[in-house]
């Protein structure tokens, strides 16, 4: 086990470089095991070193990033909160009047040295935020906090999902909701705004752009159109199906070598995956992120203060979003989102942002104080 | 704040979180179970499904076309065969805008409307995923500007395969025929499953009739293709049969010699070799080049050929009906003979004319001074029509039309080209049935030296005269010898095919007939003794000339006066050498004048080419 509940107060003499360099052995460990196989697929999907060096580079930043913000103690992180939000959502603003659209959407923001994505931003400024509001008052927080805890949510997610950028609007939208969540958002509430959820779903349809209307249809019945949108998921289903319990092994997966798989090496990755590597090869990326989101979550139970306690829990829970939902969509369960598999899919800066939130997490878990001897 | 509170509320919090990070990582837990059970049906319950599904998307099916088998002539001179040629082809499932593509591909190589309708309609017919071919025969320059620019043309390949050629262009281009492009037409009637990436089909002619062993048995490959239909690797090969070789009865050199005798007249001759039917030189002239139709002939050169009065493209060794003229006079007379209707002695008076009792009309005689006293002899060596008229009276029409069919005359020969005609033998039958009119004397008279309704094809003609020759075997003719199979030197030969003899009462009867066409070539008086004076081996023949327009009367034939599309067609039948025949001939000059001195100085280059050997 990675962690005993006995061993909550630790003994200082068991504190070596991991407090020093306030890094979490167990988590980066894991993340470094998680990336490792991921580049081995990536290099699958991708056709060799060719994909792979840019790769290396983008993790070797986000690495770097992870590393500086677990040096920054959660105390100053939550004196910043507010600010970074509202920077967050300013710049949001700036993406819908002056951003740059590229593949159909406008998320990007050209800032000369590097084109930036303020929804990235977001990803770790809402929750914060969230928790920043929550974290003032005991919990669980009243009524009025969480209409307004909604409103925190609320606005920069309709921003993005206005981008459109469903997948990020997703996964903010659900980051916000598990800070209420673990700040103890009453049960009744909860099925009371299942229900306005679940009524609400024709109104979404109707402001659903038609692409994503289409998405939904396709999920449904694929074979509805099987050269046009429904060509992603029967491709993506037969790679999946044809790699069996232990796959056709690595680089002999048909369906991803021989260009039947589209978007191979980003979103679809999870089938490149589950055609050479079978049904076990995705059991041991499971391994991966499950040992991942344990571990950030008891982060947040040992974390000493509301805050760091809210925050962690949301990360983890929100990287648990993360595959969850990308596995779905790929194996045919969810509609396509454009959202890619964490530390396995080519490009993005998604995964500068991620490790910046394990950064967070280590932040949290070694800036604690000592309360027993 | 209160340590204790503090404290408390930490205590009260950190079971709220643990209570909910409790709840949060039990729905994560269960959704994963969801997604495992997802994946478990995927990959171990449907695995089968799918893995067949990938199986289907991975490997393709490829038709190997195979090669077109070549034709020879008698003595292996190449007649027909297959060059290495490039072609461009486009698969459609891999294009987004075929027009847009079409037209971007014309800025680089020249397509023609030709090639474009003929691609349309491929492309209805052939699956999305399969190439179809939109240009042949690309020249080295197109294929480089093309492979230059071919990155912009995902979806358009050039391959590489045989196109066929014809060496020798126009020559027996009539008998040969040509392959074309398989069109919508000839798509109906295939064997689609046989002809899967064969592109070209036998037209006409030998190429035609042959198509089932020239065009071979399909092969099929296995192979790995990428999503864009790249082949990766071959799994699984069935290599296709080749079409089997064709070893014509023609002989080349013969033909040449045919050809270049004609000059600039139009018509036929055809040479058979009377003791197994064998066809030696098949002729139709004017010719034109098959080459122009393997890939599409453009519309100006079709329309050239099309519109040419001396009409190129008609087959008139097969399909072309001439009244026979005088060349019949040898069958009469062996009629009037064989039936006892004259002797060999009988005499009849030619004062240029004759005339029926109770009627005002003459019937002409070639010369008007007229012959004199002629017997069959002479009456066939200076080709007396009064004579003629006499016996075919005598004969009657139902007398010599079952005595000339057993020659052959009115059916076709049934050689081995499709698209023979039969000629026509007038009979009281097919007058009343065709024109529902009773049979007129008169009509007997002008039967009896080859006109009026009378006609005949040249290879119908050279059929009678090869009858003549062996002595009344009636053989079919064949203008395929042998086969081989592609990847063999043994040669399987086809029997000559005796259809019927006919049966001689007198073999003097026979003899005294031949004797008779034997002077009209080496006679003193004979119509053909122009080309009997130096020949080396005597030859037996019979000329003719058939009214193309009727004359009056009065009226003197001038060819000089009238049309030259008017003048009378020019024919000779032969055969030679008398004692043992080898070759019978039959020439047809279309509008060329008087048999004797146009077609028989043909015949006998044809004759001299092939038992001579003499090279033309």
């Amino acid at each position: 086990m990675i962690f005993t509940p006995s061993r909550r107060h630790e003994d200082a003499s068991r504190r070596g470089w991991q407090y020093r360099l306030h890094l979490d052995a167990p988590l980066l460990l894991t993340l470094f095991g998680a990336c490792t196989y991921g580049l081995i697929i990536l290099y699958s999907a991708g056709g060799g070193m060719r994909i792979l060096e840019p790769q290396l580079i983008r993790l070797a930043i986000a690495f770097t990033g992870m590393f500086l913000l677990a040096q920054v103690p959660p105390r100053l992180l939550q004196r910043l909160t507010p600010w970074a939000f509202v920077v967050g959502v300013l710049l949001l603003l700036a993406v819908l009047l002056f951003g740059e659209i590229s593949g159909g959407a406008q998320r990007w923001l050209n800032l000369y040295v590097v084109r930036f994505q303020p929804s990235e931003l977001m990803k770790l400024a809402v929750p914060m935020m969230v928790a920043w509001y929550l974290a003032d008052s005991r919990l669980p927080p009243h009524r009025w906090q969480l209409l307004a805890a909604a409103l925190l949510i609320a606005v920069p997610m309709l921003m993005i999902a206005k981008q459109p950028d469903l997948g990020t609007a997703l996964l903010i939208a659900s980051s916000g909701f598990f800070v209420v969540f673990l700040a103890g958002l009453q049960w009744r509430l909860l099925a009371f705004f299942s229900i306005l959820v679940t009524a609400a779903m024709p109104v979404l349809w109707h402001f659903m752009h038609d692409y994503q209307r289409q998405r939904v249809i396709t999920l449904l019945n694929p074979e509805s159109d099987p050269l046009g949108s429904g060509y992603h998921i029967i491709q993506s289903k037969i790679a999946i199906g044809s790699g069996g319990l232990f796959g056709k092994g690595w680089l002999n997966g048909t369906q991803s070598q021989l260009d039947f798989l589209p978007e191979r090496s980003t979103d679809f990755i999870f089938a490149v995956l589950g055609e050479e590597f079978g049904f076990l090869g995705i059991l041991l990326l499971f391994t991966f992120y499950a040992i991942i989101v344990v571990r950030g979550m008891m982060i947040a139970i040992q974390a000493q203060d509301t805050y760091t306690r809210l925050l962690a829990g949301s990360l983890s829970m929100t990287f648990c979003v993360y595959f969850i939902v990308n596995t779905g969509m790929v194996s045919g369960l969810l509609p396509v989102v454009g959202l890619p598999l964490p530390m396995v899919s080519y490009g993005g800066t998604s995964i500068v942002t991620l490790m910046a939130g394990f950064g967070i997490l280590m932040s949290i878990q070694t800036h604690r104080k000592l309360l027993a001897t | 704040m209160p340590t204790r509170l503090t404290l408390k509320d930490h205590l009260l919090e950190s079971r709220l979180i643990m209570q909910r990070a409790f709840v949060l990582l039990s729905i994560g837990g269960l959704l994963c179970l969801v997604l495992f059970a997802r994946l478990i049906y995927l990959q171990v319950i449907a695995h089968e499904h799918y893995r067949t599904l990938s199986e289907d998307n991975r490997v393709k099916l490829q038709p190997l076309p195979p090669n077109r088998g070549l034709i020879y002539d008698r003595n292996g001179i190449l007649l027909a065969e297959n060059l290495p040629s490039y072609r461009l082809e486009i698969t459609p499932e891999q294009i987004d805008d075929m027009q847009a593509t079409l037209d971007a591909l014309a800025k680089i190589v020249q397509i023609r409307d030709i090639d474009r309708t003929r691609f349309e309609q491929l492309r209805t017919r052939k699956p999305r995923f399969e190439s179809i071919p939109l240009l042949f025969n690309l020249s080295d320059e197109d294929v480089a500007r093309f492979s230059v620019n071919r990155h912009l043309f995902p979806g358009v390949e050039i391959s590489a395969g045989l196109a066929r050629h014809y060496p020798h262009g126009a020559l027996a281009a009539h008998a040969i025929g040509y392959v074309g492009r398989i069109d919508e037409q000839a798509l109906k009637e295939l064997d689609t499953s046989n002809y899967r990436g064969t592109t070209h089909i036998g037209k006409i002619g030998i190429e035609k009739s042959y198509e089932g062993l020239l065009h071979g048995t399909v092969g099929l490959q296995q192979v790995e293709t990428t999503a864009q239909g790249r082949v990766l690797r071959v799994l699984n090969r069935n290599a296709p049969a080749s079409g089997r070789n064709l070893y014509l009865t023609l002989d080349s050199r013969v033909q040449l010699a045919a050809e270049r005798a004609f000059g600039e007249f139009s018509g036929s001759a055809i040479a058979i070799d009377p003791n197994n039917g064998d066809v030696l030189a098949f002729v139709s002239l004017p010719s034109y080049d098959p080459n122009l139709f393997v890939n599409g002939i453009d519309f100006a050169a079709y329309s050239a050929l099309k519109d040419n009065d001396r009409q190129p493209l008609f087959n008139r060794a097969l399909r072309g009906q001439y009244p026979p003229g005088s060349t019949v006079k040898p069958f009469m007379g062996l009629a009037g003979l064989e039936l006892g209707v004259t002797t060999s002695h009988s005499r009849t008076y030619c004062p240029g004319y004759y005339t029926l009792a109770g009627n005002e009309r003459k019937y002409r005689d070639w010369k008007r001074t007229g012959h004199g006293t002629v017997d069959l002899d002479n009456a066939i060596t200076q080709s007396c029509d009064v004579y003629f008229y006499d016996l075919a009276l005598s004969l009657g029409i139902d007398n010599m039309h079952s005595y000339l069919s057993h020659f052959g005359f009115g059916r076709a020969t049934g050689i081995d080209i499709i698209g023979e005609v039969s000629g026509l033998l007038p009979s009281r039958e097919w007058k009343r049935k065709r024109r529902n009119q009773p049979w007129f004397p008169g009509e007997t008279i002008i039967t009896g030296i080859g006109q009026g309704f009378f006609l005949v094809t040249p290879l119908q003609l050279a059929n009678t005269a090869a009858v003549l020759a062996n002595g009344g075997r009636i053989l079919q003719p064949n203008i395929v010898h042998a086969e081989q199979a592609a990847n063999s030197s043994a040669l399987q030969p086809y029997p000559p095919r005796l259809l019927e003899t006919i049966t001689i009462s007198q073999q003097a009867h026979w003899d005294d007939v031949i004797h008779a066409m034997t002077d009209v070539v080496h006679g003193a008086r004979g119509t053909a003794r122009a080309i009997g004076v130096n020949s080396p081996y005597r030859i037996a023949g019979k000329t003719g000339t058939a009214q193309v327009y009727g004359l009056k009367e009065e009226e003197k034939y001038d060819a000089n006066a009238i049309d030259e599309k008017l003048r009378d067609h020019a024919l000779f039948i032969a055969f030679a050498p008398v004692d043992d025949p080898k070759i019978a001939v039959a020439v047809i000059v279309e509008n060329g004048g008087g048999g004797g001195s146009v077609a028989a100085p043909i015949a006998r280059k044809i004759l001299d080419a092939y038992l001579l050997k003499e090279t033309p």
